[in-house]
């Protein structure tokens, strides 16, 4: 009776042998994320703490003469820091040690952080920002791509290039010149912000020991314990970092954190006191990283049949300001230039450039959204050149067992590319609709030819279409519509050797209470870590997944997995939980003598062995798979353990007059080898899927000055409910031998397809081929307009211009 | 001295009148489950009920809330236990990072309570969080949870038994604004 009590309600309520992989469980914190219970940076009472301002650069490149506080300012109780009080090293470590924590003299982009300030009360020290004054000696700003390749300005070595890579397979020109058709197209994607709800936020403490205690919304705890041990000169046991619930991340607190943590953590240094940085709204978007934009041109030579020959990719990105992971960006969008698609002959160079704009970095997808958007419209560019189906020449092209990439790997096992396409076209209904959409479009012009604009003839119906309804027509609105689709693929992991460099290490150890528990830095952003990884330990064990503790990631307690980021989370690190469970199960089986049968006899065993043993841990860390081969020098070789494979098919509605356009479906599916938990994969699609619908067709940063002059949600737009369609996900499984239970990288996949479906499906909708995005509605009208974007297959062989756009 | 309903029980706060309400929710009440993402009216993230109908906490001075019946995340549960809501978004997987999910919850419960037993259509649900800005789910989800909680509640009978439809969800004063083109168009249509 007394034994039963102690017990924890789970291990009560489930006796049989529980099923976890593959089921969708109840998300772990889930009830405390439906009753406000759980507490995200802002929400952490401390104690004295003072609140952190930044002041920022307000040029974009220039010196600073001279800054002054301003003496009719009341500046008591006002901390002040500034880089002379950094005691390490004034620098984020990252990839290169190019970026200041703050700005000693030069400035190389606008919001560059100069001053920190901290005061008790939050509207003191935002009055105190107001009253520091900064002299500038200004200089000209470089901030587009081409004005840094055409060297405006030196800003970084001799040529303004932080990375260049070259990929090359096959003899492209000879490719090229043997082709039946060469199509060239330019393409152009602009800034995309990661636009968490909650903004970027650490709190700071000094430690009795002499060390640092940092908090925050975070992905990457040992980024920021990296960045800290550097700037403040501390043994890596001196500074403790650790993830509070993070609301949201997407690549933004992949490497921010670093810089915002070392903020809060100089000030609390300074002052003694603890201290809190939280940003609003303007301060996150205006300083923040962003997704690189991209300019991208394909020289593609292909058969009349519609086969792959040769294709010349040349990629250049911004970076800008800094170095911090563009080289690490530029290489995945690279290698996912030529698309999953069969090629004998590629070339791809790629270009990382430096701007005076703030340092664009992570953001989901990492690059490869950016070089599939272009390749993906590119193939819809080249079908109809050719007459083909864009369906049909993708069927023709797409990867299969046995294809070998640009980097010269061999795809040797679940290579989900053809099925993914399939399984969308099948649930799209695809010839169907596209036949019917452009019948419906013809109906629709010429009712309107007669009638003009006042739409007397039709559509009088008051009211519009519903979403999947009958024909557009409505209120002498010219509406059409189309249906696209797009095909794409993503590598799971640390590209090439970057898995092995980072040597990630995880561990499963038994609580007191005789509970498996998961310790990794692996952070929970929404994503589900938590609850996936639970399961990968329960369905092991034979215990259900609320049984499985799972430790917060804390740098004090938990071993460096590696960075939360790259899709790697389930597939690299929850393999190693499962060979940890499987090191535990064994070895309290033999304890035991005899099989673990439920959670309850785990726990009696547990606690036997606690009392007779002492602790039970078991560390594993990532071995690479001995078929796995990467030269870095010549970028070639097996650039990803495994790639998973994803279709996206949407049908939109556009406005011939006004250039809105509305996505009336979405159609996503995605071979991801095995989803551990169904509803969070598809989670993860529905969400990454609608971030695309966003790049594509809403989200524009614009600049004035090297500022970002919408730094609102007003003017900064996401999709609402009412912009997304409704979703349908289909889940294809080809399992990995390599992941756990099969699974690979569902994450970042989901990003790449949804803008270039789009673009296809406004060009099937209204013949306009749109070759940069946002298609925003002045970008789509003046496309409607220009008459030479229009379609028309050409059949003489020889160079086929599109896509002009300079 | 201030005066109002929070989550069923009276409550008294000494603050400046033109203090956020959702401020003073959160420091004051000690109740963060209310949450910022922007402060000016746009995500939603700051949504309470006021008197039944949603707003945006952000911009609302406290004082306006005299007398009035305040509403928050914390206070949707039923007896302790999370009501049919709380319990789909946690099985239908519609809160993932759920920063967005208090001011989603409020909305949708809103949105429920005026649909007395009918199950809103998608179309319905999607307009009624068009203010409540998510970034993690694609709000599919968020849409199918709250219409299995208005199936669940229906079919528990716990709501009323006549099909009317809901009364006018004006949102005087503190109306957000619709900030989707798609939302502003549909929205401008329905009043004219
Ligand atoms: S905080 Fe965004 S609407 Fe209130
Ligand atoms: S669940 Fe993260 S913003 Fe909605």
């Amino acid at each position: 009776m007394a034994r039963r009590a102690r017990l924890p309600r789970a291990s009560r309520t489930v006796l049989r042998p529980p099923a976890s992989v593959g089921r969708s469980v109840p998300r772990l914190e889930g009830l405390d994320k439906v009753t406000g219970r759980a507490l995200y940076v802002d929400d952490l009472r401390v104690p004295g703490v003072l609140h952190g301002r930044t002041v920022r650069s307000t040029i974009a490149r220039g010196r600073i003469k001279r800054v002054r506080l301003d003496p009719a300012f009341d500046w008591s109780g006002v901390v002040v820091a500034d880089h002379r009080d950094i005691p390490g090293e004034n620098l984020v470590a990252l990839i290169e040690d190019d970026q200041p924590l703050l700005a000693a003299e030069e400035i190389h982009h606008a919001e560059e952080p100069i001053l920190l300030l901290a005061h008790e009360d939050p509207e003191r020290v935002e009055a105190a920002t107001r009253a520091v004054r900064i002299e500038y000696e200004p200089l000209e700003p470089v901030l587009t791509i081409e004005d840094s390749l055409a060297r405006k300005a030196p800003l970084y070595r001799d040529d303004n290039v932080f990375k260049n890579i070259l990929i090359e397979r096959g003899d492209v020109e000879r490719g090229l010149a043997g082709s039946d058709l060469v199509i060239e197209g330019e393409y152009r994607c602009g800034h995309q912000e990661q636009l968490y709800i909650e903004n970027n936020g650490m709190i700071a403490e000094r430690t009795p020991d002499g060390g640092l205690l940092v908090r925050g919304s975070l992905q990457c705890p040992y980024y920021v314990h990296k960045a800290l041990v550097r700037a403040f000169a501390l043994p890596p046991d001196k500074v403790r970092i650790v993830q509070t619930v993070t609301g949201g991340g997407f690549g933004g607190k992949e490497e921010y954190p670093s810089m915002i943590g070392g903020h809060a953590a100089l000030l609390a240094w300074k002052s003694g006191r603890p201290v809190k940085i939280v940003y609003d709204r303007l301060e996150d978007i205006a300083a923040t990283t962003k997704r690189h934009p991209a300019a991208i041109k394909l020289r593609t030579g292909v058969r009349r049949d519609g086969t792959l020959v040769a294709n010349a990719i040349d990629i250049v990105m911004d970076g800008g300001a800094y170095v911090t992971l563009s080289p690490v960006v530029l290489s995945r969008g690279a290698i996912h230039a030529a698309g999953p698609y069969r090629c004998p002959n590629v070339s791809i160079r790629a270009r990382a450039v430096a701007t005076n704009t703030p340092p664009n970095g992570a953001f989901r997808g990492f690059g490869a959204p950016q070089t599939q958007f272009a390749v993906e419209c590119h193939m819809d560019r080249i079908a109809a050149a050719l007459g083909l189906d864009p369906l049909e020449l993708r069927r023709r092209n797409a990867y299969r067992l046995g294809d070998v990439t640009p980097t010269g790997q061999v795809l040797r096992e679940s290579v989900g590319a053809l099925e993914a396409l399939e399984t969308a076209a099948r649930r799209a209904r695809w010839a169907e609709r596209r036949a019917r959409h452009e019948r419906e479009n013809r109906d629709n012009e010429a009712r309107e030819r007669p009638a003009g604009l006042g739409g007397a003839a039709a559509g009088r119906r008051r009211g519009e279409t519903s979403r999947n309804g009958a024909g557009p027509r409505a209120n002498g609105r010219r509406l059409r519509r189309g249906i696209g689709l797009a095909l794409a693929y993503h590598g799971a992991g640390f590209t090439g050797s970057g898995e092995v460099k980072l040597g990630s290490i995880a561990a499963l150890d038994l609580s007191h209470d005789g509970r498996p528990r998961i310790l990794s830095a692996s952070t929970e952003i929404g994503q589900g870590t938590t609850t996936m990884f639970a399961q990968l330990v329960a369905e092991t064990l034979g215990v259900p997944a609320d049984f499985v503790a799972v430790e917060t990631p804390d740098t004090g307690l938990v071993p460096d997995s590696g960075p939360t980021v790259a899709s790697r989370t389930c597939m690299v690190v929850g393999g190693l939980l499962e060979k940890c469970a499987r090191a535990m199960r064994e070895r309290l089986e033999l304890f035991a003598e005899r099989p673990i049968r439920d959670a309850r006899d785990f726990q009696r065993i547990a606690r036997r062995f606690l009392a007779e043993r002492g602790p039970l841990r078991f560390e594993r860390g990532y071995e690479k798979p001995p078929e796995i081969e990467w030269d870095d020098d010549r970028y070639r070789g097996d650039a990803y353990g495994v790639f998973s494979y994803g279709c996206c098919v949407v049908e939109v509605e556009v406005d011939l007059d006004t250039g809105e356009t509305r996505v009336l479906r979405t159609i996503a599916t995605a071979d991801i080898g095995k989803a551990i938990h169904p509803i969070l994969a598809a989670g993860q699609i529905e969400g990454g899927t609608v971030q695309g619908l966003g790049y594509g067709l809403l989200e524009e940063v614009r600049w004035k000055d090297g500022r970002v002059w919408n730094h609102q949600l007003t003017n900064y737009i996401i999709p609402t409910s009412m912009d997304a369609s409704p979703i349908e996900v289909v889940i294809v499984e080809l399992p990995y031998s390599r992941g756990p239970f099969g699974a690979k990288g569902v994450g970042e996949l989901p990003m790449d397809a949804p803008a270039p479906a789009i673009v296809a499906a406004i060009a099937h909708a209204t013949g306009a081929r749109i070759d940069e995005i946002p298609v925003t509605p002045e970008r789509l009208l003046e496309g409607l307009r220009d008459g030479a974007r229009r379609d028309g297959s050409r059949s003489s062989p020889g160079s086929r211009r599109g896509g002009k756009r300079s | 001295m201030i005066e109002f309903v929070l989550n069923g029980r009276g409550r008294r706060v000494r603050v400046p009148p033109m203090k956020r309400l959702l401020d003073v929710l959160r420091e004051d009440c000690s109740l963060p489950g209310t949450k910022e993402g922007c402060g000016e009216g746009e995500c939603g993230a700051c949504s309470v009920l006021l008197d039944g109908r949603t707003v945006c906490s952000c911009l609302v001075p406290v004082v306006q809330v005299r007398g009035a019946r305040v509403v928050t995340v914390e206070g949707l549960d039923r007896g302790g236990r999370p009501s049919a809501l709380q319990r789909a978004f946690i099985d239908l997987g519609a809160a993932q990072c759920g920063i967005c999910t208090p001011g989603m919850l409020v909305t949708a419960a809103e949105l429920l309570r005026h649909a007395r037993g009918r199950v809103p259509s998608e179309e319905e649900v999607r307009e009624a969080l068009a203010g409540n800005l998510c970034r993690c789910t694609g709000y599919q989800k968020i849409v199918d949870a709250v219409r299995a909680a208005a199936r669940g509640a229906s079919r528990d009978g716990a709501a009323g038994t006549s099909g009317a439809r809901a009364p006018g969800r004006s949102r005087a004063g503190t109306a957000r604004a619709k900030r989707s083109r798609t939302a502003r168009t549909k929205r401008s249509r329905r009043r004219g």
